[in-house]
């Protein structure tokens, strides 16, 4: 992995890239005319999804409503699901910065050019030998209402810190390398629908491996606003009839692969259907009662709750952190900005959520797949490490640790902090608490693992 | 015994899927031609092609300027989507990208200048000695920038290269080859390497400094010795689990479901005969009968958009490449991270609607004014006409019916003159788009 000091670069590259795709939507036909823009607009769920079913027999004018329309009124007018949002901090974020024990005589030892000094953060209430990082002040906030739960020291017996493979752990939610299903997307298979690819849901150019499944349909865009699907001299009945044709391009093939590209069109076929509301605005459409940051990730959790608030039937959503948390190298500014973003637009979701009336449907689970070391690296840095810091965040949030700091005197082998509560316990806990879902059928030896009250 | 060999008919259909697998896809014609060469001939030829030739429309950018792959956003990856696109050795071009994904490095921590100094690397070695290729990747001023080789000094040694030589490049996680000990001896034995910085130039000057090295007695593998970077590599190529690993991995870039048992154990011992040589066992890999009777592989979205191009015989004329390729999943020069991209997690909602963007773009050139273009009210040419636009490549029964049923709906709908006389080119722009974007063409 790289060391640090290009998330400014990945930053605008990434903004760029957002102008493209924006400026590829910009003046297109509207493929689907005469829809109104439901998010925030006042409308209620189920008049949304009334129109949906008008949008559908305008487009396809055919008078019968296919299976997906059914699929997704049925799940979008049954009872508001519970939604869990899965965060990820990619490259290992540092425990030992996120919540640093800032008088600690042997953190100030391991770390002669990368301690953080007490005065800098606020003091974390629950276990007062710790402080938060500064650009972490949104979450202490937030905690100090109750609505976080901090995991100091998350991981799992016998860590690896290779970045694929404990990052792979943590998706498919068991320390098993050949599991290929993610640990949300098996939980889909479970009790989700085959007919509403938006429950299981990848804010990301591809799908997130968490939420992969293996029987239901789920779903990856970047943000909802984009998914429309245009094609140069094409318009009006020639336009709809080419837009029907995706669906029976995507019917199923003999051949295994052939068979997986005919998926993605069929998939992205309902899904088109589904977004075709959102498809009108550019991300204005949002109404959103609060201000975000700049960037994809508050754009991306902004077009989350703009979908929640509009009906669409979401359940599990995965999305990554901005942020280069692999500091090898020059760890103060590259985590310092990562932080920054992530926990300002963590705070504006959960006001926005609040302001809509629909925090009590959501929790967010924020994780990296290891900690780093203990002791620093000589390059300004940090290598990779295991135990990790984890935020479980909303309203319904218990709001008290999980596990305690073990601190830094007594370390692994490698020099690394030890686990005091297991990933595999966490899910579970929120299989069971959350979804009132058996953990035993997702999470493989689900009864091995400690159960933690999760929820108020 | 030697790896099996596939005997079946050698016709357009299996060149074609030859090309794609080996290259980027056929010029319009080109399969045909390397059919009349049957399999063996056709294989000497993509893998001793000879001196590179570039044809077709030189590369610009949407204002019609040249290329400046070192100095403006983007153009390094247009520069090399233009090999791709007029090239004439297309396997070359192609392990070019095989090593990119194996050696994963990404720009964000270099510049375009040293990306394109790696990817001369690649291709100069693109079919040679995987040990040399090893050694000169491991001194390669991108990949020391990348995995921190010049931060691993002898007084604080960084684990971050000596990890993913090992766990990514030569041997392989979880299959007990390695230990954590052994990654922190090999980063004592890879310090040394250093470079300076210039202002106008970032870094510079990429130079194995003696006092910034470790000479101290390493233990890798159960093995003792004063090692050095280069012994690091001699090390990982002579690991008893190497030659499983690099034909595991060589086999999965052109064939997408595992090797049969003795295949892969014939491949493994003509990989060791050949002392460590690419071209004999890709040479193997494009003989074998899963090739050509197994299933179909998902192409990547350099593979796929390159491929549009070839078949159009269009040149690289817009950045919108650049980021259509980014939103399907794969920037060049911008792996997601040192394990380089999942080859079976190409498709999904997301990359599937950016595949449709780039196959609207693609087409955009050709797009057919409904006003003035007179074609027939006939299913089967109008078919014809969008297959002939994109390289006549070979259509699955399925898609053409699907194609079909779409122009006779259509047709039907035209219920008044001006419909009659402008919906066969509206359809035919539409037949382009949906050909394009069909799950055939998604697949080789």
């Amino acid at each position: 992995m790289p060391d640090s000091c290009h998330h400014c670069n990945e930053f605008s590259r990434a903004s760029f890239v957002r102008r493209g795709a924006a400026e590829a939507g910009r003046g297109l036909p509207a493929i689907e005319a005469g829809m109104p823009l439901p998010a925030g607009t006042g409308l209620d769920r189920r008049t949304f999804v009334t129109r949906t079913f008008g949008l559908a027999l305008s487009v396809y004018g055919l008078g019968k409503l296919g299976l997906f329309d059914e699929g997704i009124a049925r799940a979008a007018s049954g009872p508001a699901q519970p939604v869990l949002v899965s965060v990820f901090l990619p490259g290992g974020t540092d425990s030992l910065s996120v919540l640093y024990p800032g008088n600690d005589s042997t953190y100030r030892r391991l770390r002669p050019s990368l301690k953080l000094d007490p005065a800098a953060g606020q003091v974390f209430t629950e276990d007062t030998r710790l402080y938060w990082h500064p650009k972490l002040a949104p979450l202490a906030t937030l905690h100090g209402e109750g609505k976080v739960s901090v995991m100091p020291a998350v991981g799992y017996t016998h860590p690896d810190q290779s970045h694929f493979t404990s990052r792979h752990f943590w998706e498919v939610g068991a320390t098993d390398a050949r599991l290929v299903s993610g640990w949300m997307g098996r939980y889909l298979d479970h009790a989700g629908a085959m007919d509403n690819p938006l429950q299981g849901l990848s804010l990301d150019s591809q799908l997130q491996p968490s939420i992969a499944s293996t029987k239901v349909p789920v779903a990856a865009l970047w943000a909802p606003e984009d998914y429309s699907f245009y094609a140069p001299g094409v318009w009006g009945q020639v336009e709809n009839r080419m837009l029907e044709t995706i669906g029976s391009l995507g019917a199923r093939r003999r051949d295994p692969f052939l068979n997986q590209a005919a998926a993605a069109t069929a998939q992205s076929d309902r899904l088109r259907r589904q977004l075709a509301p959102f498809a009108q605005g550019n991300g204005n459409g949002y109404g959103s009662p609060v201000t975000y940051p700049d960037g994809d990730f508050p754009h991306q959790l902004a077009g989350l709750a703009a979908m929640l608030a509009a009906g669409l039937p979401l359940r599990c959503v995965a999305v990554s952190a901005p942020g280069e948390y692999d500091t090898h190298s020059d760890q103060p500014n590259a985590l310092a900005d990562g932080l920054d973003t992530t926990a300002q637009s963590l705070f504006a979701f959960q006001r926005d959520l609040e302001a809509r009336g629909l925090a009590g449907r959501v929790l967010t689970l924020v994780w990296s797949e290891f900690g780093r070391r203990a002791e620093e690296n000589g390059s300004n840095g940090t290598d990779h490490g295991a135990a990790g810091t984890a935020f479980l965040i909303g309203t319904r949030a218990r709001g008290q640790m999980i596990g305690e700091f073990p601190g830094v005197t007594r370390l692994d082998d490698d020099g690394n902090l030890v686990a005091t509560s297991d990933f595999r316990g966490i899910y579970s806990s929120l299989l069971e608490q959350w979804f009132n879902q058996d953990a035993g059928a997702v999470i493989p030896g689900a009864g091995s693992f400690a159960r933690t009250q999760l929820l108020k | 015994m030697a790896a099996p060999v596939y005997r079946g008919h050698f016709g357009k259909p299996q060149a074609e899927r030859l090309l794609w697998r080996a290259g980027f896809g056929p010029r319009p014609g080109e399969a045909e031609r390397l059919a009349r060469l049957g399999l063996h001939g056709a294989v000497h030829k993509l893998t001793n092609p000879g001196r590179e030739r570039l044809r077709g429309p030189k590369p610009h950018d949407d204002d019609g300027h040249p290329l400046a792959p070192f100095d403006a956003w983007g153009h390094d990856q247009l520069w090399w989507l233009d090999r791709m696109v007029r090239t004439s050795r297309p396997l070359v071009e192609r392990m070019t990208l095989v090593w990119h994904d194996w050696f994963a490095t990404s720009e964000d921590v270099s510049n375009a200048r040293l990306m394109i100094r790696q990817n001369q690397l690649f291709r100069k070695h693109a079919l040679g000695s995987f040990s040399t290729l090893l050694q000169d990747v491991t001194k390669d001023p991108a990949m020391l920038l990348w995995l921190s080789g010049t931060d691993n000094t002898k007084d604080s040694p960084n684990e971050n290269y000596g990890r993913e030589l090992m766990e990514l490049f030569t041997i392989g996680a979880d299959r007990g080859g390695y230990t954590e000990r052994d990654v922190r001896e090999q980063a004592r034995a890879l310090t040394g390497w250093r470079n300076d910085w210039n202002d106008n130039l970032g870094a510079v000057n990429f130079r194995f400094d003696k006092r910034r090295h470790d000479p101290g007695v390493k233990k890798i593998f159960g093995k003792r010795g004063h090692f050095d970077w280069k012994d690091s590599c001699r090390l990982c190529v002579h690991h008893r689990l190497h030659p499983s690993f690099f034909v595991t991995k060589m086999w999965s870039y052109f064939i997408p479901t595992p090797p049969p048992k003795g295949t892969q154990l014939a491949l493994q011992r003509l990989y060791v005969h050949h002392g460590y040589d690419v071209k004999p066992v890709v040479a193997a890999i494009l003989k074998h009968p899963a090739l050509y009777t197994g299933p179909r592989m998902v192409k990547n979205p350099a593979v796929y958009t390159a491929g549009l191009l070839r078949g159009m015989r269009r040149g690289i004329d817009t950045l919108a490449w650049t980021w259509l390729m980014q939103l399907a999943g794969m920037s060049l020069f911008y792996p997601p991270n040192v394990a380089g991209w999942d080859d079976t997690r190409w498709l999904d909602t997301a990359t599937y609607h950016a595949r449709w963007e780039i196959a609207s773009r693609a087409i955009r050139p050709h797009v057919l004014d409904s006003d003035k273009a007179k074609l027939p009210a006939n299913a089967t040419k109008l078919i014809r006409n969008a297959e002939h636009l994109l390289g006549s490549p070979t259509v699955t029964a399925q898609t053409h019916a699907a194609l079909k049923h779409f122009v006779k709906v259509a047709l039907a709908d035209a219920d008044q003159h001006w419909k009659r006389t402008s919906y066969p080119a509206l359809i035919e722009n539409a037949l382009r788009q949906l050909l394009a974007a069909s799950p055939d063409l998604l697949t080789s």
